[in-house]
């Protein structure tokens, strides 16, 4: 044997921290809880569970949510889309909590701005305008302004009524989470641009004809939007504009204010994923976007955490025992056996796949804090479900030898 | 893995434009790219086209992100070459404008007052009848009498907005009744209605997306638009044989006890909370197999031509998207 060599030294792994989630939902100063992430990670099951676990513990809490799975509603007793919260029935409200609900009605809430805004005399107008209808109701970013704009009116009402301590929010399944922050800012990018102007010169000048549209000094514009869409068209395009010019100021205003509101002390953000490749990539974005603008994150939510209920039995010792009973001629019993072990087995590798990808993230952003929710068998569907989560989310995942 | 099923068989016959969509986290994006490789397998031009600005087709493949203009991915087994096209709104507005207006310059003062921006992010569903249309064009575009695209394939957006997204044209065809704004959006949704195009809708065996699934066929029968396969993504082959499942739940622990020693594994065998264990992971196994059931059988309901992937556990790499071609491929989309 030549002397010992000296090899590089290994690599730290790094344990993340706990996140303390009955502190934060305890904690009288949180106000505002947003649950954001990629698509079909848990996050509404996640804004659930919590707003359910303050509300037990005493809190008055209002969970707004955008897109719920049929049955995990059903287990708040949400049956419509009514955009009104609803007193969830059947909490524990011993400690003098209370818990509310509701799922967004995207247009209901668009609707509700221009009623409020829009002077009287236009609103009917602008409700019944075939661009607004489709715009309301379509558009890419709308259930993202709306989401905002919603929060925004809890977060009031909340203040005004002296009703809700806590807001949870499941923000949109968009693919990008962060359209939910960027969403506000473009609206106002584009308020504060010209084509607003161009766009509603047109309907100002109507009763004078079209010729009004060249007077307004962007002729060139005008012209070439005349070429592309054709006067009726334009005047249609106009007058909608022109009629919702009088509601975006005061929508800007609003969206820039909820925006600020979020960089608040008392606003919190969990970032939900699942320790899969993609989703772990997605909330590394999202992690990484809140530092940058200073919005202030709790922690990270993992979500369907696979382990194994016999941590005493590894997976080379499974796949090994599996093995030997796996003979020709062995008894059903045998092989039955050598079935439960390959079923070990695979969750050890799942579990320790998982693992790493959870590893990796957390060496990479080692500050932040984590709760992880074991997967589940079945899909959550009435509130033992959800307290049973919020269980997990509190105390973490039980552990290995315990089967219960 | 598939299973013989009641289910009619893919019919692709004189299909020239493939819509995958799905709810998010279904994995939309690989089986489009697999569905890409997949066509064009034997011979053949595939184009493979992406709508959201994310750059999916470039993390796909593992080339570096793609400029907007077609340009060639990949090559398919037996000689076929994939295309890869990420539509950018603005760049094809102004193409648009090009092409059927003959406005140039124009363009730039458009963009400059913040027309371009508008129509493209903030207008009612002008981005998706610039998006539709470029793709149209490029499932129409002939050279020499011949289509240069055998097939294209689109990523398009998920299933709760891909009615409308592919019916933009028809909403835009209604605005503006006349001109040449209706004529090319009249094009567009021949297209789409013709027995060329087929929608593939891509789920998991699990609540949310088996129901999104199935509001979406709904959705697309509305509005006349042709539905192809449904796509059951990251499927888990079983692990144990019906005869084991039968047998393990009617073992006693004795003899659950008896067999564990037969393995080597008498400090299990002696541990009667790791023996549980070990019936319980079994049990969580039974359960999510039943769901997983319930939920296939929600859309053999449907009798659409049903595909299933399997599960990739390390997660979807250029050498496994090749497998997955292959599969598609084997189950009729070729």
């Amino acid at each position: 044997m030549p002397a010992q060599r000296k090899g590089p030294p290994p690599l730290h792994v790094h344990a993340p921290d706990r996140l303390d989630m009955d502190r934060l939902i305890g904690d009288p100063a949180t106000r505002i809880l947003l649950c954001c992430g990629s698509g079909g990670v848990g996050k509404t099951t996640t804004a659930a569970a919590l707003g359910l676990r303050a509300a037990e513990q005493g809190r008055s809490v209002v969970v707004l949510t955008i897109d719920p799975a049929r049955r995990l509603a059903q287990s708040m007793g949400l049956t419509e889309l009514d955009n009104i919260p609803r007193r969830v029935e059947g909490i524990g409200e011993e400690s003098g909590g209370e818990l509310f609900a509701m799922m967004l009605d995207m247009k209901r809430t668009f609707d509700e701005l221009v009623e409020t805004h829009a002077e009287p005399e236009r609103v009917e107008q602008i409700l019944a305008n075939p661009f607004y209808q489709s715009l309301s109701s379509s558009l890419a970013g709308t259930q993202e302004y709306m989401a905002m704009e919603k929060l925004g009116q809890l977060s009031e009402q909340a203040r005004r009524e002296g009703r809700w301590d806590l807001i949870v929010v499941d923000t949109p399944p968009s693919r990008n989470a962060l359209d939910f922050l960027d969403a506000p800012h473009r609206l106002g990018s584009f308020l504060d641009g010209r084509f607003v102007r161009v766009l509603s010169a047109p309907a100002r000048g109507a009763g004078r004809g079209l010729g009004r549209f060249v007077g307004a000094g962007l002729g060139i514009v005008g012209n070439i939007m005349h070429k592309i869409v054709g006067a009726q068209l334009l005047l249609e395009v106009s007058m909608f504009v022109q009629a919702l010019d009088s509601i975006f100021g005061g929508f800007r205003e609003r969206a820039e204010r909820t925006y600020a509101m979020l960089q608040r002390p008392g606003t919190h953000f969990l970032v939900v994923a699942a320790p899969e490749r993609d989703a772990l990539r997605e909330a590394a974005y999202f992690v990484d976007r809140l530092q940058q603008d200073s919005m202030p994150l709790a922690g990270l939510v993992l979500n369907r955490v696979v382990e194994p209920r016999v941590g005493s039995l590894g997976l080379e010792q499974a796949v090994a025992g599996a093995e030997r009973l796996h003979v020709d001629g062995a008894s059903h019993a045998d092989l039955a056996a050598a079935g439960a072990l390959r079923l070990h087995a695979e969750r050890a590798r799942t579990s320790a796949r998982q693992e790493r990808l959870s590893e990796r993230f957390t060496s990479s952003h080692p500050s932040v804090a984590v709760a992880r929710v074991p997967a589940l068998a079945d899909d959550v569907h009435d509130l033992e479900g959800l307290r049973e989560i919020s269980g997990y989310l509190a105390h973490g995942m039980p552990s290995a030898v315990d089967p219960g | 893995m598939p299973k013989p099923q009641q289910t009619p068989p893919l019919e692709l016959d004189g299909v020239r434009l493939h819509v995958v969509s799905g709810k998010g986290g279904t994995g939309k994006s690989t089986v489009a790219g697999a569905l890409a490789i997949a066509l064009a397998t034997g011979g053949g031009n595939v184009l493979l086209v992406e709508v959201e600005g994310r750059q999916g087709i470039a993390q796909l493949f593992d080339i570096p992100p793609l400029s907007y203009g077609e340009q060639r991915i990949a090559a398919a087994p037996g000689g076929g070459t994939v295309y890869g096209l990420a539509i950018d709104p603005e760049a094809a507005m102004l193409e648009y404008l090009e092409m059927f207006y003959n406005i140039k310059r124009g363009g730039a003062v458009l963009k400059r007052v913040g027309a371009v921006d508008f129509a493209t992010t903030i207008a009612p569903g002008v981005r998706d009848v610039l998006l539709t249309g470029k793709t149209g064009e490029a499932a129409r575009r002939k050279a020499g009498g011949r289509f240069v695209y055998d097939a294209v394939v689109v990523d398009a957006p998920p299933t709760g907005r891909i009615a409308r997204f592919l019916t933009a044209n028809h909403e835009a065809a209604e605005l503006a009744r006349v001109g040449p704004i209706k004529n090319q959006a009249d094009t567009v949704m021949n297209v789409f209605r013709s027995g060329q195009t087929l929608v593939h809708l891509v789920t998991l065996l699990e609540e949310m997306p088996v129901q999104e699934t199935v509001e979406g066929m709904q959705d697309l029968a509305s509005q006349d638009l042709p539905m192809g396969a449904v796509v059951v993504n990251m499927s888990r082959p079983p692990m144990v044989s019906d005869e084991e499942e039968h047998d393990l739940a009617l073992m006693d622990d004795a003899q659950f006890a008896d067999s564990l020693r037969r393995a080597d594994l008498e400090f299990i065998a002696e541990d009667p909370p790791a023996l549980a264990g070990l019936r319980a992971e079994f049990e969580d196994y039974r359960t999510r197999r039943d769901l997983e059931e319930q939920e296939r059988s929600k859309l053999l309901e449907l009798h659409h031509p049903i595909i299933e992937l399997p599960w990739v556990p390390e997660g979807v790499d250029l050498g496994t998207l090749y497998e997955m071609a292959e599969l598609l491929g084997d189950q009729g989309a070729n």
